[in-house]
């Protein structure tokens, strides 16, 4: 190693330190026989590591309706976006229609303000429209997104007019040129907003709390929630719930994180 | 023209949407703080009465209003400088020429980032417990005493501080670790051949060039950090003595738990005005150094 470079590790292996100790105690304790965490010194290892708090979760609890709801949701909130912000990016970025460039602007400017401001009057949408506590609107806040506009015209605005003139001249209809020339092209940050959204939509917990009351409804993190309050001495099993709900995302991350941190640069260094 | 239809049949979808669910309702929002929509409206709409600004009067006379104005400040203060060294630590190491294994650093620096909020802050209210959490017996191993995190009022919104850092540190490390990149190789050199230390380098060359990069980070950040609401939620419930209650959190408690919609909707109003105006104030200074 060079001179001062065992400085510099030292200091990383910290930080790595902070950034996963958290998660692996998690993993750890969820393997615990229960109350073996609430002692002093806190054990690091299970003693007699045991499945039994999964089986207890699982058994005692809706968990796996909540682990089914929470995917089917993501899922679906993932196909909308990608459907309706898809379209509507590659046409602000590549289709002239009339005031498209002041209409986009016009968007852009609705970024500064936060989702809240909207969660009240759309419950009462919601509740006229019929669809408080149902799936249809958990969903209706994620159909289509600025942010996910904004990152498909960015990218789109690279595709060269050539190829598009070129399918037109040769007589190939918008929606045709859009399926089979702007689709393929746009793959990379379609795996990006996918990633985006499923994310968001799995880890999303005000809207969910606010629109959901059936307990059969329940996302993972809403359910969480209200089990963390219930059972506030079970900290073996609440883990064992807390890896249900992190371990899907995580696996995702890893196997997108290339996509996930291309849309992190696009909506924050060029924004 | 065939083109300007076919642009419109691909907009419109999602135009409609945006318009139904997010500008309908933030128009409507700033109706609603206007009025005295409560339980009795949400049961008919006949019993909806104008009420001008006295929402927004009868916020201001609230005290658990000012409490929570003062606690997400606290968290502001606190949590967005901490955040930001933070990530700036990590990417200032991640970028030096010495580090080895920087792929895996950088995954793991990222993954808190990628969880679930709900999920960790269920593992930190653990992690933070009196006597058996993991933290206090990490101090306690240099000598610090026992902290009752998160049932002493002092120490329970630093608490929820500490678990943001972790959290979110992650997420501007990868955009000050790209600023880095665009700062000129040459004038690290230039700086070392004056005889400049790492130290004087960090100062002179490193924070001017990251200058932007950190004023956009600091921007997000705090923009993201006024919306606490899930980690009081979850680890405190908004106490003890109402220390964490936060500003969403008190429109959650009075919109969805007391049914005053009105007076929601103007809390949620007055929150996005506070934004507004602090992102603006960011951009004037900013504006300001770089003349």
């Amino acid at each position: 190693m060079k001179r001062g470079g065992l400085p510099v590790q030292i200091g990383l292996w910290l930080i790595a330190l902070f950034a996963m100790a958290p998660l692996l105690w998690m993993v750890s304790v969820s393997f615990m026989t229960p109350g073996e965490a609430s002692s002093f010194p806190p054990p690091l290892l299970p003693a007699h590591p045991t499945t039994a708090n999964f089986v207890e979760l699982f058994a005692s609890t809706d968990m796996a309706r909540y682990l089914v709801n929470s995917l089917t949701l993501a899922t679906l909130a993932t196909l909308l976006s990608l459907t309706f912000n898809v379209m509507a990016g590659y046409a602000f970025a590549k289709l002239r229609f009339r005031g498209r460039d002041r209409l986009f602007r016009f968007l852009l400017t609705a970024l500064v303000i936060p989702a809240q401001v909207a969660m009240i009057p759309l419950f009462l949408i919601c509740k006229s429209l019929g669809i408080v506590n149902s799936f249809a609107g958990v969903l209706v806040p994620s159909i289509a997104t600025v942010f996910g506009i904004f990152l498909v015209r960015q990218y789109a605005l690279s595709i060269p007019d050539e190829m598009l003139e070129a399918a037109r001249i040769d007589g190939a209809s918008e929606g045709r040129i859009f399926r089979s020339i702007v689709l393929p092209t746009l793959k990379p940050i379609l795996a990006t907003l996918a990633t985006f959204s499923f994310l968001g939509s799995w880890s999303d917990f005000l809207w969910p709390l606010i629109i959901l009351n059936d307990s059969q409804k329940q996302t993972l993190p809403v359910a969480l929630a209200n089990l963390s309050r219930e059972h506030v001495q079970d900290v073996e099993l609440m883990m064992a719930g807390s890896v249900v709900t992190l371990v899907p995302v995580l696996l995702l991350f890893l196997a997108l994180q290339r996509y996930y941190i291309a849309g992190l640069m696009a909506g924050s260094v060029k924004g | 023209m065939s083109q300007e239809r076919a642009a419109w049949g691909f907009v419109a979808p999602a135009l409609v949407a945006l318009g139904l669910f997010f500008f309908l309702p933030v128009a409507a929002a700033l109706v609603l703080s206007f009025t005295d929509f409560d339980i009795y409206a949400v049961a008919d709409i006949g019993n909806l009465r104008f009420v001008g600004l006295d929402n927004y009067v009868h916020l201001l006379e609230t005290p658990l209003f000012w409490k929570a104005l003062g606690n997400t400040a606290w968290f502001v203060i606190l949590g967005v400088p901490l955040s930001i060294m933070m990530s700036l630590a990590a990417a200032l190491l991640l970028d030096n020429k010495l580090a080895r294994f920087k792929g895996f650093f950088r995954t793991v620096y990222f993954a808190p980032v990628v969880t679930t909020l709900v999920a960790v802050a269920v593992i930190w209210r653990y992690l933070l417990h009196t006597k058996y959490g993991l933290v206090n017996w990490v101090l306690g191993g240099i000598g610090i005493g026992p902290i009752d995190w998160l049932g002493d009022p002092r120490w329970s919104m630093p608490a929820i501080v500490l678990f943001a850092v972790w959290k979110n540190f992650g997420y501007n490390m990868i955009i000050i670790l790209a600023g880095l990149q665009t700062i000129p190789e040459e004038l690290h050199e230039a700086a070392r051949i004056d005889g400049a230390s790492a130290l004087q380098r960090l100062r002179h060359v490193t924070l001017p060039g990251l200058a932007p990069v950190l004023l956009v980070v600091s921007i997000l950040t705090m923009a993201g950090y006024f919306q606490l609401f899930a980690e009081p939620y979850v680890m405190t419930q908004g106490g003890p003595v109402e220390s964490t209650v936060s500003i969403l959190y008190f429109m959650y408690e009075q919109g969805f738990r007391w049914w005053n919609l009105g007076f929601a909707s103007a809390i949620a109003f007055v929150l996005f005005l506070i934004m507004f105006a602090l992102t603006l104030v960011q951009l004037k200074v900013s504006e300001r150094w770089t003349q």
